[in-house]
Formats: structure tokens, C-alpha cells, sequence
């Protein structure tokens, strides 16, 4: 047990050495054989293994908007487009991330915290306090909702890295709090960040995307752009930490999909500092966008050549000599990021989306226009709900990146 | 006729209006709602607005006339019957499709006749009017894919890697295909005169629906794609 975070599931013990995991309709989840020392801790505290330690050998459902003048809307539209992708998901994680939400701190990084107790919180402050500057701390609004249970302490800060030890650590700024999260990720036992942007937040739960909207008062926050992840986990359990999006920095991820490259992909991103704690395959995919563009320093573009790089044989054929050699470097510089498996993602960052299918194209994606406003989703049906009479709909090839940015000067 | 204002009701309601009533029925507002008239023989639907993934799933004899755009894996295993998109079609459409219908007036996605397959007289039948994306005719078995290109975009009539795994039925592009790439698994000719004939009947069913002229269709260039029994298919997946 390195997290003692309860994530809202049932769990029943048929005989000493089995447990079966059931979701709150009574389905069984998963059925496992504990090593000794996991069962004594179960038994004792009345926790279950939580995301990380498990893995089961995902369906899923996105749906993104964002305004290409940097107008705000509230987060209450991109909600109503997960109800009809309702079946895509089944109930064991949903989430959001809005970007220009948090205008009053827009120069404060935003810590969300899942604490399992008060006491971890005010450690955990205490290792915050001895890094950051803390500009406000306070607990994340939420509505009770009977279709969400079981929360742990979700709070929020503010905060900004002292000068002081930037200075002695010698590290850019980001870097730095990205290195941070991950400290705090990896060692703080109950404790996750799963939001660390300036001016964007992400919010996730154990629950159907359209109550998770509901329960975080969504409605009450205005960004830009939106994100929004239905979950269908099959890889692990299904905590409030590994619902969608995963993010770093101002790096968001939502994904449909199951990646096939994971262990390829995690071991190469972990020599450079990132730790992939939870087993989920989106993680990865966030620590290899962050890497990419913002340590490596590639264009959106280049980075998506790398993740979702055609086939040698679609290179080949190319007519432009450029464009092939560009491609060829870049799937041979970085041959170990190539993502394989079915994937759908569309990733948040400060003034822009991109939405990126694998390059088999194993999972669906739409793209709709309305005036200012473009929408990205796993069905029409979730474009149609935000904008009815939404124009130019179309679906991207696999493997071709399509990124929109908001106007430059708009985002104030 | 019979109608319905579907915009509030989850698909499981849908298909049980849809089961207690047979003839012509109107349904209003539709909006992603999955697996509507799934295995239905007497019905003949019209759907305004956008029916979900696997619509007409197993059907087994409906007409479906959808008035815009449908999503994924339309007809998926269908048996019988016609499905008639107005608009675009998303991917894997004619899924598993061993008998009955598509016509589609706008493009298709990713994996246009996914697995086909024809038994005797069971003969699936898919017209696309605009273009497709990849992987067209991936494993088809059997059946017939016959793609216009009344594609307004000019876009290749084909996207990449058309026919891989084909082993059965036959595929006629409305292009020379100068520009497609083919697999070493299937046989590429031009359509003569008595392939022409074998669609001609569904080609003229297509115009006929979609109020297109029928006679610049039919004088074109088509290109016959079938697969060659003395090469079969061997891999995609693997040597990537």
C-alpha cells in the first residue's frame, strides 16, 4: 500500500486468498489474489489495493471546445456533451479540465490535491511551504450529489516556487514544479496532485462524467477551452486519481484508447525524472507531451510526427523529399515514444487543443465549426448537443494532428 | 405515419417504441442513441437528427433513411433490409454486413466494409457516393463495395492501405486508381462491360435515391479490385 486513498468500490473476501471487486451496480470489476502482506492490509484497514498496484489486463469517451477569440463560457456545456456518450463509459471515472478559469491567480501554478486525511494534508503542506510561496489554500467547492461518494479531501492552492531555492536547485521554473509533483506523487502516501497549471484546473472523480460536472459546479467557471474524459477503465481498478485528464503543468490528456506501447513508452520516459505511478497508459502519454515540447522542445506538430509516426512504407511514398526526411528523423530520433495501440486523445495547453488519433485510426474523433468555437469529440452526437447546428463536420486521418489556437493577444 | 420526438429517450426506449409498431415511423431529435432498430424486419424509419453508433445492428429487413450525418459501425452484421445516409457515415461501416443495403450520398470513414462476408444468395451490397478512408474492404469476405467519388473536396477516391486481408467479393472504384496503392493480396483491373453490368442495377438504385443523374456515373472509368487466390494475404500488423 504506498496510497491509502479509498476509491469507492466495494470489495468482498469469498475465501481468505481471493477478493472480488465489485463496482456499486453489483458487476464484478475484478477478482484478484493478494500477495500476503496486501491482504493483512486490507483486512486491517479496510482499504482496497488502490490504482497503481493493480492491473487488469479501455473504452472511453472525449469531447473537448474551445473558443478560437478567447471567449469564455462555462463549464456547463461541455458537461451536457457527455450525456449522450453516457454508455461509453461505466461509471468509474469522469473528468474536465478548463483553461483561463483561474484569471485572479493567472501567475500562480494551481495544486489540486486528493489528501485521504487531514493529517496528510498538513504534512504535505508543510513540504509545500518549504518550496513555494502559498498565495490561498482552500478546499474545492463541491455540491453532494447522491451519484457521487466516497470523496477524499480535495483542495487547491496557489502557489509560487521560492526564489530563493530555485536559485540553489538552479532549475527553470517548471521544471522545478513539475519535479515537485512528482516527488510529492511518488513518496507522499496519500496525497496526489492531479492539476498543476497556471490559469487551468483539472477536475476528476470516481462517477459518470455528466454528474462529475455537476458534483465540481462546473457551471460556475469560465474558460476558454474545455476537456472532458468519460471513463471505462481496463487496466485498473478506477480511482479519483486515474480518472481523465492526466496532467502536468499546464498539459492536459484526455484519451479513448488502450496503448499497447505502454511499457516501450514508460520505461524510455522514465530515465528523464518522470514517474508513471498509476499504471494507466495516459499518464504516459502526458510525461511524453511534456518532454517533448516543453524539455525537448519540439513543435506540437513535431511531437505528434513522433507519437503517432506513419508507417515506414506512407514515408516512402511521400512526393515532398522534406517531408519524408522530417519524419524519418524524427520517428528514428525518438523510436521509443512511438505510441502503438488504439488511441484517441485530445491534449489541453495554455491557448490551444490539439486532437490526435493513433495512426491505424482504432478509435473514432469528430471535429465540428461553429463561428468562433471548434469541437472535438468521440461522436457527433456530443458535438450536436453543445452546438446543434455546428458546420464543416469531419473526422481526421489517423496520426494527423489537428491543433487549434486561440488567437494570439486574446487570452488575457 | 407514426411520430416520435426521441431527444429525451435513452436507446433501450427507443428500440421498445420501435418493436411495438411496425410501418412507416418518424423519428425526431435523435441525438447519439446506439443500436436503433437493431434485427427490425417491418419498419420503415426516417431519423432526423443523429442516430448513434451501430445503427440498423442485425437488421433484418428494415429500411432506415437517416436525414444527416451517422456515426459508427452502421449495419453492423446486417442481414436484410436498406440503410440510406443523406449525409457523411463514420468508420467500419457494413461491419460484418452479410446481407441487405447501404447507400451513403457523403464519404465514409476508416474501414468502410469491414469483414463483409456472402453466403449463396445472401449478397451485401454498399454504395458509397463520395470518397473513404482507410483501410476500405479490410478482411472483406464477400459482397460488393462500389465507391463513386462524387467527392466535392477532390480528395483521392481511397485513402491508404485499401483491401488489406481481402479474401473474398469484389470492390469497384469509380477512379483509374493511378494514384492508389494497393496490396500484392488482391488483383487490380478495369471494370469491362459485363462487371459493369453485375452493378449497373445498384448504381441506378443509388441515383435513384439521391436524385443524381445516373448516365455520367455510369459511362465512367471504374477500377475492379478482387482478391488473388494465388497470393493470399499474409500480414499487415506485424512487419511495420
Amino acid at each position: 500500500m504506498s496510497k491509502g486513498v479509498h476509491f469507492g468500490t466495494e470489495f468482498f473476501c469469498i475465501e481468505m486468498s481471493t477478493f472480488i471487486l465489485f463496482n456499486r451496480k453489483g458487476a464484478t470489476i475484478l477478482s484478484l489474489r493478494p500477495r500476503r502482506d496486501v491482504k493483512a492490509h486490507v483486512l486491517s484497514k479496510g482499504f482496497m489495493k488502490t490504482e497503481g498496484e493493480v492491473r487488469i489486463p479501455s473504452g472511453c469517451a472525449i469531447s473537448a471546445v474551445i473558443s478560437r477569440l478567447g471567449k469564455k463560457t462555462t463549464g456547463q456545456s461541455i458537461t451536457e456533451s457527455m450525456k449522450p456518450m453516457h454508455d461509453r463509459s461505466n461509471g468509474l471515472g469522469g473528468g474536465f479540465a478548463g483553461y483561463g478559469i483561474y484569471p485572479e491567480y493567472k501567475d500562480f501554478y494551481a495544486l489540486h490535491f486528493f489528501f485521504d486525511s487531514r493529517d496528510t494534508r498538513k504534512s504535505c503542506e508543510i513540504f509545500l511551504k518549504e518550496r513555494f510561496e502559498i498565495v490561498q489554500s482552500e478546499i474545492i467547492p463541491t455540491r453532494k450529489i447522491p451519484a457521487i461518494t466516497d470523496e477524499p479531501i480535495i483542495w487547491r492552492y496557489f502557489v509560487t516556487p521560492l526564489k530563493s531555492v530555485l536559485l540553489s536547485m538552479q532549475l527553470d521554473e517548471k521544471e522545478f514544479v513539475a519535479r515537485s509533483i512528482m516527488k510529492i506523487n511518488t513518496e507522499m502516501d496519500g496525497a496526489y496532485v492531479f492539476s498543476s497549471g497556471k490559469n487551468m484546473g483539472t477536475f476528476k472523480a470516481v462517477g459518470y462524467p455528466e454528474d462529475v460536472g455537476v458534483f465540481y459546479k462546473l457551471d460556475e467557471y469560465e474558460g476558454y477551452s474545455w476537456t472532458a474524459h468519460g471513463r471505462y477503465p481496463t487496466n485498473t481498478p478506477g480511482w479519483w486519481g486515474g480518472a481523465h485528464p492526466f496532467t502536468l503543468l499546464d498539459y492536459s490528456i484526455v484519451h479513448n484508447g488502450e496503448i499497447s506501447s505502454y511499457d516501450a513508452n514508460r520505461r524510455f520516459i522514465e530515465m528523464f525524472g518522470y514517474k508513471c505511478n498509476l499504471q494507466t497508459d495516459t499518464e504516459v502519454i502526458t510525461y511524453i507531451f511534456d518532454y517533448l515540447v516543453r524539455v525537448k522542445g519540439l513543435t506540437l506538430e513535431e511531437a505528434a510526427s513522433v507519437v503517432a509516426a506513419p508507417f515506414w512504407s506512407t514515408i516512402e511514398a511521400k512526393t515532398d523529399k522534406k517531408e519524408a526526411e522530417r519524419l524519418t528523423f524524427l520517428r528514428t530520433a525518438f523510436s521509443s515514444l512511438l505510441v502503438t495501440g488504439p488511441f484517441s486523445i485530445i491534449l489541453g495547453f495554455t491557448g490551444g487543443l490539439m486532437a490526435l488519433n493513433d495512426r491505424l485510426k482504432l478509435r473514432s474523433m469528430v471535429i465540428g465549426e461553429k463561428d468562433d468555437m471548434v469541437f472535438i469529440a468521440s461522436e457527433e452526437s456530443a458535438i450536436r448537443t453543445m452546438e446543434p447546428d455546428a458546420e464543416n463536420i469531419y473526422a481526421p486521418a489517423g496520426g494527423e494532428a489537428l491543433i487549434i489556437k486561440v488567437k494570439e493577444g486574446a487570452i488575457q | 405515419m407514426i411520430e416520435k420526438d426521441i431527444s429525451l429517450s435513452g436507446y433501450k426506449d427507443v428500440n421498445d417504441i420501435l418493436r411495438k409498431i411496425s410501418g412507416k415511423v418518424k423519428l425526431k431529435g435523435c441525438c447519439g442513441q446506439r443500436f436503433i432498430a437493431a434485427g427490425m424486419s417491418d419498419l420503415s424509419l426516417e431519423i432526423y437528427g443523429i442516430p448513434g453508433n451501430a445503427l440498423g445492428a442485425y437488421l433484418n429487413g428494415a429500411d432506415i433513411n437517416v436525414h444527416g450525418n451517422a456515426q459508427d459501425a452502421v449495419g453492423d452484421t446486417m442481414n436484410e433490409g436498406r440503410i440510406i445516409v443523406h449525409g457523411n457515415i463514420g468508420d467500419a461501416a457494413g461491419y460484418a454486413m452479410r446481407g441487405g443495403k447501404i447507400f451513403v450520398k457523403g464519404n465514409a470513414g476508416y474501414r468502410a466494409g469491414i469483414h463483409m462476408k456472402e453466403y449463396k444468395e445472401k449478397r451485401p451490397v454498399m454504395v458509397i457516393g463520395g470518397s473513404c478512408g482507410s483501410f476500405l474492404g479490410e478482411y472483406q469476405a464477400g459482397g460488393i463495395i462500389i465507391v463513386l467519388g462524387l467527392d466535392k473536396e477532390n480528395r483521392d477516391i481511397v485513402s491508404n492501405f485499401p483491401c488489406t486481408g481481402m479474401h473474398g467479393g469484389k470492390i469497384f472504384l469509380r477512379s483509374d486508381c493511378s494514384r492508389v496503392k494497393f496490396p500484392d493480396n488482391v488483383t487490380v483491373s478495369r471494370a469491362d462491360d459485363a462487371d459493369l453490368d453485375e452493378i449497373r442495377e445498384y448504381i441506378k438504385e443509388f441515383c435513384k435515391e439521391f436524385l443524381i443523374p445516373e448516365e455520367e456515373i455510369l459511362n465512367s472509368t471504374f477500377t475492379k479490385i478482387v482478391p488473388d487466390t494465388k497470393n493470399p494475404y499474409q500480414q499487415m500488423y506485424v512487419a511495420n
